[in-house]
């Protein structure tokens, strides 16, 4: 096995338990929210696909790649927005009324 | 030497984003500052996707701007428009393309070399495998949770078998591809094992009910997670392997953690459906054979015990989220409370479609906080209270799951809506809930029922205990 692949095992485990003791105690009203800002956080991969689009010359494979930086910059964009808009609600009340 | 520094601050840029991830996912965790922490991810996001434009080697840039240009068109204006009741179908379709995006980068890697060393290529495996499953898997949550199909369980005969072949094959394949080393050889391998594990993905969420999809969800946001760090693994890109595993690790809590809401394990929420084939038909059989008597009541009749009634507890469910009703609900207590009722929403942890669902609309409608209360804290209350009114929650009420060992829901903690002196129920008709089973609140002889939308229902009972 690799360094970079060990190295990456490391951090890895060490991220696991990171995200576990990050969340622990969080209030249900937030579930939803947290789902969606975690999901957001995943679009990272969206580098990922960054990263192959600017390393490939064949055809075949810069559309893999273009599709995968299209759908990984909609999980980042949509994903931060979407649980803006559910955050948004949570401010203290700003009076009443209020309505759509 | 220039070389050397701007490779140091590209990496620098992706420390500075990690740290950003991981004090907005703690920021994330309290009322207070999840909108700080939001926010804070998101400026991590930009700083990481900025270093990685700058990497050293990068061609394409044009195509790869164009490419983030057409995903930030295609993905804000759902974002910013959809209704808050669809929320977590666009929570599961945005997951989908983050799986569909680190299944296509693995294959894409595995492809554009000539040797793949071993560790490389577990890696990229488990990530194909991993991200086509979340990418199938959420599309068909999607389209369950959108009504694009049917919310219900879909069983057909042989579909273990099916699903234990398609792993089998799977497993075969990822062997093959891994030992092989050689990628022309492996190539054609890769690309069956790819639509294979789309496939595994799609079977495995059809046999779950719509009611289940939050926590399906879940647990497809955490594969997602593990997908993303597995291609970072590959790239030798810590960002993506720090983010990835955090999203990996949280959402595995937060499966379990809605899963124990609903008293039931993980195993039990994805393959309960395979076991449950025999006796849910044996179950409705039965219920359909005697046709139980309901009390139907108008808004003006339904308006006199909230009017007069000194505690109301109100219990919120989908229905009020599919009615867009949150407002109206709001207005009513409202006016109760200036008539001196004291009114609480009692708060299922699985209420809706989401856990939080409930919480998240009312506070829309500005619902004080204060005024929503866990099932833990309000359900000894609702024998010293006048009216529940049930606005479209169903399964949540069911008293069947304290009482009847044979009932699916058995052992689910409920809400003691049936303790209250009078409950109303608002709904659209006697269909039954997501589950499918029959409520026997609904025959009991102190429930009356107000059919209808439940925005109209509100809006006539708001005017008719005005008029009381």
């Amino acid at each position: 096995m690799d360094n970079s692949v060990l190295l990456g095992a490391y951090v890895f485990l060490l991220a696991i338990f990171l995200g576990v003791e990050l969340i622990g105690r969080v209030p249900a009203t937030l579930h939803t929210p947290l789902m969606s800002g975690t999901n957001a956080i995943h679009g990272i991969v969206l580098l990922g696909a960054m990263l192959i689009l600017g390393d490939v010359d064949s055809f075949v494979l810069q559309l893999v790649g273009f599709l995968a930086v299209i759908l990984g910059a909609a999980n980042v964009f949509g994903g931060f927005v979407v649980t803006d808009r559910m955050l948004e609600m949570f401010r203290k009340k700003p009076g009443a009324g209020q309505k759509r | 030497m220039i070389d050397n520094g701007r490779d140091a601050i590209i990496d620098l840029s992706y420390l500075v984003a990690t740290i950003c991830f991981i004090i907005g996912l703690k920021q994330l965790g309290s009322p207070a500052s999840a909108r700080r922490g939001n926010q804070l991810a998101s400026v991590g996001m930009a700083i990481a996707v900025l270093a990685t434009l700058f990497t050293r080697g990068m061609e394409n840039h044009l195509l790869i701007l164009l490419g983030i240009a057409v995903g930030a068109a295609i993905s804000v204006y759902p974002a910013r428009t959809v209704k808050m009741t669809a929320m977590p179908q666009m929570v599961a379709i945005f997951n989908g393309m983050g799986g569909a995006t680190a299944a296509l980068v693995s294959v894409a890697e595995f492809t554009h070399k000539d040797v793949i060393p071993r560790g490389e290529g577990i890696s990229i495996v488990l990530g194909t495998v991993i991200g086509s499953i979340s990418f199938t898997g959420s599309m068909i949550a999607f389209a369950k949770l959108q009504e694009l199909m049917s919310g219900r369980p879909i069983v057909f005969p042989s579909q273990k078998l099916i699903n234990g072949a398609l792993f089998a094959l799977i497993a075969v394949l990822a062997i093959f591809v891994i030992a092989l080393q050689d990628v022309n050889g492996a190539r054609t391998l890769l690309i069956v094992l790819f639509l294979a594990t789309l496939a595994l993905g799609a079977l495995l969420v059809l046999p779950i009910g719509g009611a289940d999809m939050p926590v399906v969800i879940a647990i497809l946001n955490s594969l997602t997670g593990l997908a993303a760090a597995l291609t970072g693994f590959v790239l030798s890109n810590q960002a993506l392997v720090v983010a990835g595993a955090l999203v990996g690790a949280s959402g595995s809590l937060l499966t379990l953690l809605m899963a124990r809401a609903m008293n039931r394990s993980v195993a039990n929420v994805l393959f309960g459906a395979f076991g449950a084939v025999q006796g849910g038909a044996g179950g409705a059989a039965a219920e359909g054979g005697e046709a139980l008597p309901v009390r139907e009541i108008n808004a003006e009749d339904a308006a006199v015990p909230l009017a007069y009634a000194q505690r109301v507890i109100i219990v919120p469910g989908y229905g009020l989220a599919v009615a867009q009703a949150q407002h109206s609900v709001r207005e009513l207590a409202d006016v109760l409370s200036e008539r001196g009722v004291d009114v609480r929403y009692a708060i299922h942890p699985v209420a809706g479609r989401m856990p939080g669902h409930m919480n998240v609309l009312l506070a829309e409608a500005n619902v004080p906080y204060d005024d929503l209360y866990e099932m833990d804290d309000i359900n000894d209350d609702f024998g010293k209270t006048d009216v529940a009114l049930v606005i479209g929650a169903n399964d949540v009420t069911n008293p069947a799951a304290r009482s009847d060992k044979n009932s699916p829901i058995f052992g689910m903690p409920i809400l003691n809506v049936d303790e209250a002196t009078n409950i109303i129920v608002l709904k659209r008709s006697m269909k039954s809930g997501f589950a499918g089973i029959e409520n026997n609140l609904f025959h009991d002889p102190k429930t009356t029922m107000l059919f209808g939308d439940a925005k109209d229902s509100l809006t006539k009972l708001i005017a008719a205990v005005k008029a009381a």
